[in-house]
């Protein structure tokens, strides 16, 4: 399999758990085992949309029990004989292979996945910022052998984009220091925020100059923080600055 | 249809609270880094190519630009 892999580095792994919870998009070839008529597949990819069942194969990593996941969309692009070409955008952890194999089934002549590519998982894009192992080497070696920092800055992204999907709350430069040391983000530190936060959804925390302080689990929704005057808004669950960036003001 | 809004289709505004500015003594805007900084802080969207696995193409990023710990966003294996 090939496409996007998102890779962090150093204090970024903390992260991480956004983008392997974060939703997937795949591209790939189901190669059909016999002749079906294309009204047909069309019918039966439908039907692998919304709550869909599914054991996890033998392989897996996570415990075989039955599971549901959600398949956002599942469309067929192009079919040529008994190729057909596929975009599907689901849950993670859903097993596109599995997918294809009971849709061979459904379809009553089976069929396998002969190809897959992500093109997406969580914020990353296979049409933006695609790098290649050759295109990071070569950029590192300038780096060290000519001293030009331009070219691997430009193929590294800032931490930040490891949250673009999280609603966010902004705090003030005197509240930072204390969440880098672990204090939850209070109602009067709060500058601004994303509409329609849920209590209990995970969050990022963020410096008005637009830096990724921590990741945080809502207290409040948007609504309740905006007509509030004190308490906590957000539990700090994970900390990503590191501490007197901002001065120390507690 | 039974299609939904992938999650990052879901369009969020910010409401603004209070007013308040930041100081540009402390921190730096995240494209400001400096280089060390930005490694350290960094994330690749890496094109796995076919072959290695999700864990080896990691371990070989890591080595390239020699940092100590790297982790990656989901196995391309199955």
């Amino acid at each position: 399999m090939t496409g996007v892999l998102p890779i962090a580095l150093e204090e970024s792994t903390k992260t991480l758990q956004v983008v392997l919870a974060g939703g997937k998009e795949y591209v790939g070839v189901m190669k059909l085992h016999g002749d079906v008529n294309v009204e047909k597949i069309l019918d039966v990819f439908e039907e692998f949309v919304g709550e869909i069942f599914q054991r996890p194969p033998l392989r897996a990593s996570v415990k075989r029990r039955l599971r549901t996941r959600n398949i956002y969309y599942n469309r067929v692009l192009e079919i040529d004989g008994r190729n057909v070409l596929f975009k599907i955008g689901c849950q993670s952890g859903t097993y596109i292979r599995k997918i294809i194999h009971d849709i061979g089934e459904a379809l009553g002549c089976g069929a396998h996945m002969a190809e897959l590519r992500r093109t997406r998982a969580g914020p990353y894009m296979e049409n933006k910022n695609l790098v290649t192992l050759q295109d990071l080497s070569d950029a590192y070696i300038r780096w060290k052998e000519k001293g030009e920092e331009e070219p691997l800055k430009r193929l590294i992204l800032p931490v930040e984009t490891s949250v673009e999907l999280l609603p966010k709350v902004y705090v003030k430069d005197t509240a930072v220091d204390a969440i880098c040391h672990g204090a939850h983000v209070t109602i009067p530190g709060i500058v601004k925020l994303s509409s329609k936060i849920k209590p209990e959804e995970l969050l990022a925390v963020y410096t008005l100059k637009e830096e990724l302080i921590a990741l945080g689990r809502a207290r409040m929704s948007t609504e309740e923080i905006l007509e509030k005057d004190y308490g906590i808004a957000v539990k700090t669950e994970r900390v990503i600055m590191r501490p007197n960036v901002y001065p120390k003001t507690w | 249809m039974k299609e939904t809004t992938p999650p990052w289709e879901v369009k969020r505004e910010v409401v603004i609270k209070q007013e308040a500015e930041t100081d540009p003594k402390y921190g730096c805007p995240p494209d400001q880094r400096p280089l060390t900084y930005h490694l350290k802080y960094g994330f690749i969207n890496l094109d796995k190519p076919k072959g290695p696995s999700s864990h080896e193409v990691t371990a070989w990023t890591k080595k390239v630009l020699g940092v100590g710990h790297a982790g990656h966003g989901g196995t391309l294996e199955v």
